[in-house]
Parts: structure tokens; sequence; C-alpha cells
């Protein structure tokens, strides 16, 4: 657990970062989001002491950081961001194992340390291990970065941008392989984002951040149906918001019994795609499936009664 | 008046009183002096020696500059694209060859006196200043040249509005480099009996008249700060006006 | 010239094709009846009998003629190497055949023929050599090959006739100690110059001010005219043995081998400095930032990141260095440094061109190994992802 305890970081007399008080739950993600200049990025680098705060305090697992030696934290903490930030210089594997190398890890660990990573982003060991850099793609590159990042199974990652420099395609499924590696080693994830989109997809929670200022602070549902300042409603983007709403959700919470004419979808399937499905083929009930066999439906009206709930705040 | 111009005007002063009035320093060089000997130099005028010495300076360095930049245009046109990497060779080996060498082996070929060292001030002008501008030609913006283009500018009209003034700066860097080799090669000049300021620091080696070496030194060295001073400023300015800093 | 043509023949090579015949009615040697006098001119076919010449001539004009194919670049530099091979045949029967007879003070020296072919070979070894662009291991074992043939050619005795040789001859040993106080005062001072100057880069690149104030102070050194510098070393120096107790006996005295040194050394701070500080900002600020977030100390980053990124940076500085101080060395013949530039001067006191030409040529071709030489370290410095490109 990560405990953000009214932290304020003073520039010049002006607060970049101003009395920012967040709980970071254990093996979950949380996206922080805001405009350039919110302070996110200031934030983020004040949890592994790249910023020092003026005032405040940042505890990991109960132990305030301000006591530790800067780079025994930082060696604690992953760090991935924007463009990767990848030493030219270094093969794959002497990327990965960076940071296993400075806590000084015994040379067979590290070999079977990088190999098992790189198996988990889906990147043959044989194949990359002795590449430079220069000689991935942009989505590669990222995974390296993030691989190396989780190196040394820190106690924590943070990410600052880690997919801004990706174009959307890739971006897409380097966001899914994210998820699905979070969940699997079950790391906790601070990220810093200023697409309130990604945010709503990989966050379980989302801290919406303006002026230095944390202005919400919740599940991403909560952001979108009940934002706490204009800011928050435009930044989750007036009328997209029942649709963003629809995205967080699986067919399988609304699913009824019965059946329905024409493809099935799948359960897993958000009531967004749902709903697109519907208009464009023209039909008011989809069937639904588990494993390819049919469980149910899932009809227009009932995905509507769950984009009306929202309200417009004040 | 800010504090570089204040040390500007008095380092120009201070020029101007070594060559005119050298005498003014005579007690300052008189510990210098060997016993008996001369403290101010005073064979030949200080002021027909600058003046020659930077005339020298100024006619090989303004034919090194048409020189150079007509021949890195030619090598930047489609036309004598094939003359480019042996171009980039000639510019990056021929700057190998130390100008004193140059200096040295122009003589058997022009005799003494201060043709060689127009010729060799010259010949080694060239080569700073044609790769700077070939340089400058060669890696302008692709965006602002295609724009060049898609405006309706003739290939000419592009080379005189667009790719000089944009690779002006570089081709000023490349004019500073060859002017200060310059007046150190013509320095040096003297050996090979070109009328230059050397003249006055060899007359102090031969006859062990450290004052000599002084002022030749002095002076000399003086007009090599200002001008490089002067033409870096020039540079500064040509940059801040294309807000390339 | 129509375009098939063009395509076919490649532009340099036509053009020194073109020089190269002209060249070939210039005077290729000159005889002179002693060192000092101006000799008389001879064209190459006059140099020796036709048996000599023909092979010669012919081989110039092959070589010439295999520079014209725009298509085959190794084909050119082979041309090139013909070309260089029948100039040297040529100057071997030639010096020989031109002595004979001649009295026992004449000298055959090189003319203005023989040195525009030589030149315009080598730009067309350069131009093919540009287009072929061989790595750096294949350039290395050109060099060395380069170097060891002309070895071979000098060390055979083949060319002891022509004038220079004679005048080497004359001096072997004054030639072998400029030799070595040349190489003492180029590499010396770089040594020194690079033990101050990385250091002080170092602490240039962390501490802004510092850097305010030493980069300008070393380019305003640099300005100063090499002359004017070496020169007023002699008064300093003179002036530290006088007044320092015990300076002299450790051999600090106003002139020789001291002030010339002094002076690369100073010369050689503001490149090594620069690049330094250019090669050390080198690294990406992301890189560095990644470096710092996960844990590397100042000088861990120091190490592992941002000295290997720099180093073709800081090597490209020494290059500069090196090359400048072989040249500048010369100078130091001027106060009685020694070097090459010893042989310089006296030539030119003496008007004897060939001992001009002993000092100066040997100081060009050390310029040139130094160049080719640091240039393939800078490349092989390189990170590893920028040669794969």
């Amino acid at each position: 657990m990560i405990e953000i305890d009214n932290i304020t970081k003073i520039y010049d007399g002006r607060a970049a970062v101003e009395a920012v008080s967040m709980t970071i739950e254990s093996a979950t993600i949380t996206a922080i989001v805001g405009t350039s200049g919110s302070g996110k990025s200031t934030l983020l680098r004040m949890i592994n002491r790249l910023v020092e705060p003026t005032t405040g305090q940042v505890r990991i697992n109960g132990e305030p950081t301000a006591g530790l030696p800067k780079n025994a934290l930082r060696r604690r903490i992953g760090y991935a961001i924007q463009g990767h930030g990848l030493f030219p210089h270094h093969t794959v594997a002497k990327n990965i194992s960076a940071v296993p190398r400075l806590l000084g890890w015994h040379k067979d660990k590290i070999h079977a340390r990088v190999n098992e990573l790189l198996e988990l982003f889906s990147m043959p060991p044989d194949e990359f291990r002795d590449r430079y850099p220069a000689e991935l793609s942009g989505g590669q590159q990222q995974r390296v970065g993030v691989a190396r990042a989780l190196a040394s199974r820190p106690d924590l990652l943070l990410m600052d941008e880690p997919f801004g420099a990706l174009d959307p395609i890739i971006r897409t499924r380097a966001q899914a392989d994210l998820h699905r590696i979070q969940r699997t080693l079950g790391s906790t994830i601070l990220l810093v984002t200023h697409d309130m989109e990604e945010a709503i997809q990989l966050g379980d929670q989302v801290a919406v951040m303006d002026q230095g200022q944390l202005v919400q602070h919740g599940t991403p549902a909560e952001i979108i149906t009940n934002p706490a300042t204009e800011f928050v409603a435009e930044m989750v983007g007036g009328v997209d918001r029942p649709l963003r709403l629809l995205s967080l959700l699986s067919v399988s919470q609304i699913l009824e019994n019965g059946t329905a004419e024409g493809d099935p979808l799948d359960e897993k399937s958000s009531l967004r795609e749902a709903l697109s499905v519907c208009l464009w083929s023209g039909r008011s009930a989809l069937p639904v499936e588990r494993n390819g066999s049919p469980i149910g439906r899932v009809t227009l009206e009932a995905i509507r009664s769950r984009a009306e709930g929202t309200h417009e705040p004040g | 008046m800010s504090r570089a111009n204040f040390l500007r005007v008095i380092v120009v002063s201070l020029l101007f009183a070594l060559v005119l009035q050298p005498e003014w320093f005579a007690p300052i060089f008189e510990p210098f002096t060997p016993p008996g000997a001369v403290v101010i130099y005073d064979r030949t005028s200080l002021l027909s020696l600058s003046l020659s010495h930077l005339g020298i300076v100024a006619v090989a360095s303004l034919a090194a500059i048409i020189v150079a930049v007509l021949l890195a245009i030619l090598v930047t046109r489609p036309q004598g694209k094939a003359f480019l990497p042996l171009s980039r060779t000639i510019a990056n080996m021929g700057q190998t060859f130390p100008p004193v060498a140059v200096l040295a082996l122009a003589v058997p070929m022009l005799g003494f006196g201060a043709g060689p060292t127009l010729v060799a001030l010259f010949l080694y002008g060239i080569l700073p200043i044609f790769e700077n501008t070939m340089t400058g030609l060669s890696t302008l913006p692709p965006a602002t040249m295609e724009a060049a283009r898609g405006i309706g500018l003739s290939r000419r009209q592009r080379l005189i509005q667009v790719e000089l003034p944009l690779a002006l700066p570089l081709i000023l860097t490349g004019i500073r480099l060859s002017v200060v080799i310059a007046i150190g090669t013509a320095t040096i000049g003297s050996t090979v009996a070109a009328h230059t300021l050397g003249e006055v620091i060899i007359a102090g080696l031969l006859t062990n008249n450290t004052s000599y070496v002084l002022q030749g030194g002095l002076i000399v060295g003086l007009f090599a700060v200002l001008i490089y001073d002067a033409l870096t400023q020039l540079e500064t300015h040509t940059r801040k006006r294309l807000g390339v800093m | 010239m129509p375009n098939r043509i063009k395509s076919v023949v490649s532009g340099p090579g036509l053009l020194f094709a073109s020089l190269g015949l002209v060249a070939l009615f210039a005077p290729f040697l000159t005889l002179a009846a002693n060192r000092i006098v101006a000799g008389e001119g001879v064209r190459v076919w006059d140099v020796a009998g036709p048996e000599a010449i023909i092979p010669g001539m012919v081989g110039v004009v092959i070589g010439l003629a295999l520079g014209l194919p725009s298509a085959w670049q190794s084909v050119r530099f082979t041309g090139s190497l013909v070309g260089i091979a029948a100039l040297v045949w040529l100057l071997m029967q030639g010096s020989t055949s031109l002595l004979e007879g001649a009295g026992t003070y004449a000298r055959v020296s090189l003319g203005s023929g023989f040195w525009c072919l030589l030149a315009i070979l080598l730009l067309l070894a350069a131009d093919a050599l540009s287009s072929l662009s061989p790595g750096p291991k294949m350039r290395s074992a050109l060099l060395a090959v380069a170097i060891i043939v002309s070895a071979l050619v000098l060390w055979s005795g083949a060319l002891t006739d022509l004038s220079i040789f004679r005048e080497y001859a004359n001096r072997q040993d004054a030639f072998f100690n400029a030799a070595w106080r040349h190489l003492g005062l180029a590499f010396g001072s770089l040594v020194v110059a690079a033990a101050i100057g990385f250091p002080l880069g170092v602490y240039c690149h962390r501490n802004q001010g510092l850097r305010g104030a030493v980069l300008p102070v070393l380019s305003f050194l640099q300005t100063i005219p090499s002359l004017a510098m070496f020169g007023i070393m002699i008064p300093l120096l003179a002036w530290v043995g006088s007044t320092i107790p015990g300076a002299r006996e450790l051999g600090v005295v106003g002139i020789g081998f001291l002030p010339a040194f002094l002076a690369l050394v100073i010369y050689s701070l503001l490149p090594v400095v620069a690049n330094t500080v250019a090669g050390l900002e080198a690294t990406p600020i992301l890189t560095l930032d990644a470096a710092r977030g996960m844990g590397m100390t100042r000088h861990q980053r120091l190490k592992q990141i941002q000295l290997p990124l720099g180093l073709p940076v800081m090597l490209a500085g020494l290059r500069i260095v090196l090359v400048q101080n072989i040249g500048l060395a010369v100078i130091a013949g001027l106060i009685g440094g020694g070097g090459f530039g010893t042989f310089v001067f006296q030539g030119l006191n003496q008007t004897a061109t060939d001992l001009i030409l002993l000092g100066a040529l040997p100081t060009v071709i050390l310029a040139l190994i130094s160049a080719i030489t640091m240039d393939i370290l800078v490349e092989l410095a390189r990170p590893n992802q920028m040669r794969h490109g």
C-alpha cells in the first residue's frame, strides 16, 4: 500500500502540486489524469524522489520514503517513461537487467529473470536478448521499457505516459498487454496519462488532477457518472459520457434469458460494443454466448437504461 | 554600455595605441629588453605591417569565400552530385594538412614574398568554408524545401531566397574558422618574407629581444581575438534572426 | 554529353583522366646542377630510355582510364593503384638515368607533373573508396597495407637517387631525432591535455557557472596565432625558470622543447574540454531520466551511460587535437623546439626545396595517418545501434 500524505511541491513560489493525499492499494492500477501542467508528473516523480517534496510524506507499506537513501528507494520502485528511455548502447538483455545488476543479483538469476520477462511480453528470448534498442519496433521498445521497470519485482511501478509515443493501434495492444501482465503478477502500478480514455480503460482507480490539486479520486464509473467539477466533466467529455460508461460494463452484467436473431456476441464484450452492433445491424436484441455456446441475450432497451443513469453535476 | 562592450572598447583602444603609439609602452617592455637593445620595434612602422598583414588575410579570405561557396553550390546541385562524396573527402582530409606545411610547400613553386603566403592562405582557407557551406546546403529542413518548391520558386530562386540564407550561419562559422587560421598563418608568412606582423616576433626571436616578441604577439593576438569576436557576433545575429539558436 | 554515356562514365573519373593527360605534359622531374639552384624541367618521355618509359606511361594511362566507369568502384580503385605503381616505376627509372653523367652535385627533384599526377591518382583512390565506403576493419587493413608497401619501397633503396632522399641521407640521425621530437611534442601534449581536459570537461558539464567561465577563456586562447603563442611562452618560461627556485634545474628554460610543448597543451584544451562537455550532453534526456529513476548513482550514470554514449564525440575532440598539434609542432622548429619544423625552416633559409620537403612531407603524412586512424577509432567507439543504423 502506498500512502501519499498531504504532499506539496513549490517551484518559485508557485505550487506545482498542492496538498495532495491519496492511498493506492496493492495490486491495483491507479491512473492519474490531467492536462499538461496539472502537476501529475511532478506528483509521480515525488514518489521515487526524482523531485523532492516541499512538504508532506510518501509511505510505502507504512515506511516513509524520506528516510531511505534515494538510490536504494529508486531501485525498489520500477520506473517506465514515455519514449521508453532505453540505453541505446546496451542490448535488450542488458537493458532489462539494469536494476538487478545494480542490486548485485547473481548472473544466473539475472539470466533467468530476463528470459522470464521477455516471454511474458511475448518476445522470444533467443531472438531478442542480444538485439539493440534501435533494432526493435516502437511497440517492442516500449515493452522492453516496461520489462526493465519490472525486472527486480518492485513494490511499485511508476509509469509516466508509458504509451505516449506509440501509434493508436499498437497503443491499444500495449494497454491490453499491461492489463494482462498486471493481473498476472499482481503488481501495484501508478500511471500518469493525459488521456482520459486510457485512464478509464486501465485504471482500477482514476485520480484527476487540475492545477496542482487532486480534484477527484475514485473508480472509473464514479468519475464518469458523478464528476466532481466542471473540469472533470469536461475531461470525461460531456456527450461521450454514456458511451464511456457503457464501455466499462460487460454484456454479462445485463444478461437476460431468452434468444435473439443474428450473430452472437461473447459475454465479455462491453455494452458499448453491444450497442454498436445493435445499431449497425438494426436489431433490438443480440444473442450472447460463453465459450461458443448460447447463454441468453442482451436487449437495446437494457443497454439504454444502463446508460441513462447519468446526471449532469450541479 | 554592457560589460562586454566596455571590454571591447578597451581592447580596441589598446590595440590602436600599440600600433600607432608604441613608444607609450616603452616602460612596460623595458624589463624584457636585453641591455643595449632597442625597446620598441622600429625597423618598419607597425601600422604598415598591420595593414599589410590584414590586407593579405582579407584578399586571401575573400577569394577563398567566393571560390568555396561557388564550389559548394556546384557540388550540391543535381548535376554536381557525383562530386559530392569526393568533395567531402577532400574537405575532410585536406584540413589535416598543416597550414605551415602548405605555406612551406608553396615557396618552391612561387618563390619568396607575399605570393606564397597569399596562395597558402587562399588554398587552406577554402576548406573550412567549403565544408561548412556544403553541410549547410545539404542539411536544409526538408519541409522548408518542400514548401519552397510548392509555392513555385525556381531552382535559382530557391538557392538565393531560401537555401543560402538558411545555410548562412554555418557558412559564417566556416568563414570565422578560416579567417582565424589565416591570421595565424600570415604571421608565419614572415618566415618566407611576407610583410606581416610575424616579422616583429621573428626579429625578437632572432635577437633574443623578448620585448619584440611580446609586442608582435600582443598586436597580432588582439587582432585575432577582435576579428574572431566580431565574426562570432555576426553569426549569433544571423542565427537569432533565423531563430536557430 | 548524351545521357547514356553520362550514366556510364563517372564525372570525377572523366575530370581526373583529362587533368591527368594534361599533367603528363608538365615536367615530371627536374634536374639541377646542385641542391640550391633551380632545376631544369624534364618531361616524362625524356627521363629515361623508351624501354623504361613506355611501360610507365602506359601504366599511368591505364590507371586513369580504369577510373572512368562509374559503376565499378573497385575497378576505379585498382586503377588508382596501377597508376601510382607506374609513377613509382617512372621515378625509379628516371632518377637513376638522369643522374648518369650529370656530375657529382647534380640533383633530381620531383617536378610539378609528378605532383599533379600523384594528387590526381590519390583523389581517384579517395573517390572510389568513398563510394565503396569500407567498414572500419577494412579501412584499418588498407591503411596498414599502404604504410607497409610505402615503407618497403623506401627501404628497398629504389628511390635513393632522388634529391629529397639525398637530403635525408645527409642527416639521417637528425631526421630520426626530429621525428621522435615531433611525435613527443604532438602526442605528449595530447596526453597532458587529455589528463587535464577530461576532468575539467566533466566538471564543466556538472557546473554551468564553471562552463560559462572556462569555455570562453579556452576559445580565446585558441584564437591567438601560433607564432605569437610560442613567442610569448619563451619569456614566460624564462621568467619562471629564473624566479622560482629549482625550476631551472628541472629544465624550465625559455627556449627549446618546453615552451613549444606548453603552447601545444594550451591549444589542445579547447577541443578536449568542449568535446567532453558535448559528449556528456549527447545522452538523450529521457535515457538519463530513466537511469536516474532506476536508482543509478551519479557515478554509475557517468560511467555506464554518459561516457560510453559520448565516447565518439570525445574521441573526435582528440582527433582535432592530434591533427592540429602535428601541424603546429612544425612551429617549434622556429624556437629551437626541434621536430620536422627544423628542416622546414632550415630549408626555407637555404632555399633548398628538398630540405623543406623533408620536413613538410613527413608532417603531412603523419597528420593524414593520425586523422584516418582516429576516424576509424571514432567509428568503432560508436554504440552498436548507430552502426547498424
